[in-house]
């Protein structure tokens, strides 16, 4: 077993962003999130010999971290909602230049400059794309500071297994509580680079060059079909979702993080009140486990989405069940969180008095 | 062809080859076009020092987007703008390498200016090859932040306004103040000496990166013919004559210890 | 005295015919061909055997196509 720890999900992210072997981490402070840059700042270099470097502007960081996955090594940024939109448009170049990296988005309030508490209003932004271009990133979801120190090592073997950036989905309530953690051991950090990458030319063997351009359009069509086959590789092979007492549900409670975190306690509720009640929470939310919703669906009464939003992920939830069930939505904005006695009364409203 | 003198062909009277470091690629540029001749003698330097398994480029959006097809070195393609954040990430995890940019002027001193100056500030320890050619080539010359007054280009049609268009930019004496910056240079290519010089100037910047004394730029004013609707000696005479005196040539910072 | 003896190698499928070597010749020994290349431009060509070998032509040379030699007749 790991070493145990109380720690800030910021800091555990960056604690397991030392023990994963990371190379190099490029950020730009932003409330939720600036402790990670500032817990790296203390000693993952001397411990690790990473490269810690705050940039001047998330724009820079997200560039950043190009270069330094180009040239092979585990990058990562991280950032919060006004600082992720400006990374889209290095986003969209590194999936298509197929570069693995690990970002972390831990969300607040917006839109505009919003508020510094939390919520999930990037969603959209996260897995419909954000940058320009057809392309996706493996949305890993946290709902608590452990998934926060786990995601990073799988976040790291998704994007080299599929060359492909990895995104965090957390929130400022995540990244802000403090949890009982179990952290990985200290993995050593890479001293092998991929064949593709830009580490300086390799003598009698042609260079390598990493380039997101195709002026010719029949050319560029097939990056997008090798894009789009990679693409439904991870959709077959990377679903990843939790359930609770689905087996006898006529009712599911459905989130993700932090609103799944609260469903749960709201599907206790409920389950004592005698309401049969389940929970689905997807830990990636791109690739989405539409399989689940959609097989679970069959026999329910209904659904119930919560988010920190306005309604996002729910619409991912009713493509999936196809109108074999009714889904309903509760959300709170602009950092506010949605209560579990609020939940219930949405719950009542729409599936028990409502008569549905 | 008609060869005169074919008698003297032979490896011992070679004068000038292209180097080993271009690959086979003809160049996509326009006739006359200042990139080529850039490209070439910096793909010359890195041939003579040896480094060309050393070195990592960086080349942005431009015309020039397509240098990865031309110099045989490990390249990487960057945003518009976001060459020097790219070449930053690189430099910073690949400390051992010489890591150039090679740029043009709106992606150095528009869209890419805190790129630039942030790369500068902190001393990073690679080179700019930044390419001053007074206009935005690859999207059909519009108006460049380098752009002289009163100079004519399709978004300044009736030549750039300074009073509502801003002044063309000096980028290289802005940055060379800056205590990271090691060498900020300012030569040109559109004469055989000044072709000598910029090599000699290249040559020291890698050389200074060797030694990692900081920031190396090296600017180099240059012609685009086809969007000054003119002839590639015609756009060499209007650098001579219109470029030269408001960019004037010559170092502009050289580190005191060498 | 020591005359220097010249002449240049020419790939004319990769010249465009831009004209700066033939400016940058101090012995205007360089002319534009009347013929076309491949790509149809027409192309850099010796005009005459006053080449000293003094490179001028290949520093300029954008597309790197000229070669130079270059011999020191005693
Ligand atoms: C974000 C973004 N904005 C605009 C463009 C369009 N664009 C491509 S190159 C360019 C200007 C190029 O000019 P310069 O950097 O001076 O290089 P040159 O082509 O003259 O060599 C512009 C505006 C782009 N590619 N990306
Ligand atoms: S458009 Fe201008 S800068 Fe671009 S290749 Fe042509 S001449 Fe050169």
């Amino acid at each position: 077993m790991g070493e145990i720890k109380l720690m800030k999900g910021n800091e555990a992210l960056a604690e397991a962003m030392i023990r994963e072997g990371c190379d190099a981490y490029f950020g730009y402070p932003i409330t939720p999130q600036s402790e990670v840059l500032e817990y790296l700042s203390i000693d993952a270099h001397k411990r690790t010999g990473m490269v810690v470097l705050q940039s001047e502007s998330e724009v820079s960081a997200i560039n950043m971290v190009y270069g330094a996955a180009a040239a092979g090594k585990r990058v990562m940024t991280t950032s919060s909602s006004p600082g992720m939109s400006l990374m889209q448009e290095g986003i969209s170049y590194i999936a298509s230049a197929e570069l693995p990296c690990v970002l972390a988005n831990v969300m607040r309030g917006g839109p505009g400059l919003g508020t510094i508490q939390p919520s999930q209003g990037d969603y959209f932004q996260s897995v419909k794309g954000g940058g320009h271009g057809d392309y996706h990133m493996i949305v890993l979801a946290p709902s608590s500071v452990q998934e926060m120190v786990n995601y990073v090592g799988l976040g790291f073997e998704l994007a080299e297994k599929y060359r492909t950036p990895v995104m965090l989905l957390a929130d400022g309530a995540i990244g802000q509580m403090m949890e009982k953690v179990e952290l990985p051991d200290q993995k050593p950090r890479k001293t092998v680079f991929p064949d593709w990458a830009t580490t300086g030319k390799i003598a009698g063997k042609p260079r390598r060059y990493i380039t997101s351009l195709n002026i010719k359009p029949e050319e560029m069509e097939k990056i997008n079909h090798i894009l789009q086959n990679k693409y439904a590789e991870i959709t077959k092979n990377e679903v990843r979702y939790v359930t609770k007492n689905i087996e006898d549900a006529e009712y599911i409670f459905t989130g993700f993080g932090l609103g799944a975190r609260i469903c749960t306690k709201a599907m206790e509720i409920a389950r004592e009140k005698g309401y049969k009640v389940g929970m689905i929470r997807p830990q990636t939310v791109w690739p989405f486990p539409t399989e689940i919703y959609n097989k679970t669906s069959k026999n329910l009464k209904g659904i119930l989405c919560v988010e920190m939003n306005a309604g996002q992920m729910v619409e991912d939830v009713k493509l999936s069940v196809n109108g074999q069930c009714p889904v309903e939505f509760y959300g709170r904005t602009g950092g506010m969180l949605p209560s579990p006695d609020e939940i219930i009364e949405k719950f009542e409203e729409c599936f028990i008095k409502g008569g549905k | 062809m008609s060869n005169f003198n074919s008698d003297i062909i032979s490896p011992e009277n070679l004068v000038y080859k292209k180097p080993s470091t271009l690959t086979d690629t003809p160049l996509h540029y326009c006739p006359g076009c200042g990139h080529g001749t850039v490209h070439k003698l910096l793909m010359e330097v890195i041939e003579e020092m040896g480094i060309q398994n050393d070195t990592i480029g960086v080349a942005p959006v431009g015309c020039s987007v397509f240098a990865y097809h031309y110099m045989d070195v490990d390249m990487q393609e960057a945003a518009h703008g976001r060459a020097c954040a790219v070449a930053t990430g690189i430099k910073r995890c690949f400390p051992e390498r010489y890591v150039f940019t090679y740029q043009g002027d709106g992606d150095l001193a528009a869209i890419g200016t805190a790129e630039t100056i942030h790369a500068a500030n902190r001393g990073e320890n690679i080179l700019t090859i930044f390419i001053n050619n007074g206009i935005y080539g690859m999207t059909s010359g519009q108006m460049a932040p380098t752009t002289l007054e009163g100079m004519v280009t399709t978004t300044s049609p009736h030549g750039r306004n300074v009073k509502e268009q801003g002044y063309p930019l000096k980028i290289s004496d802005l940055i060379a103040p800056l205590p990271g910056v090691a060498y900020v240079t300012r030569q040109s290519v559109h004469k055989p000496a000044n072709v000598r010089k910029l090599k000699k100037a290249i040559k020291q910047g890698l050389e200074y990166q060797k030694k990692g004394l900081g920031y190396c730029m090296i600017e180099v004013v240059s012609n685009c013919p086809s969007n000054l609707k003119i002839s590639a000696l015609e756009a060499n005479k209007f650098v001579e004559n219109e470029m030269l005196p408001f960019y004037p040539l010559g170092d502009i910072k050289v580190p005191e210890v060498k | 005295m020591a005359k220097l003896t010249g002449t240049v190698v020419i790939d004319i499928e990769h010249c465009k015919g831009c004209e700066l070597c033939i400016d940058a010749c101090p012995e205007k020994t360089l002319a534009l061909s009347k013929s076309i290349n491949k790509v149809g431009y027409r192309y850099a060509e010796q005009a005459n055997d006053n080449c000293t070998g003094c490179a001028n032509c290949s520093l300029m040379c954008p597309d790197s196509v000229i070669t130079v030699y270059r011999k020191i007749n005693k």
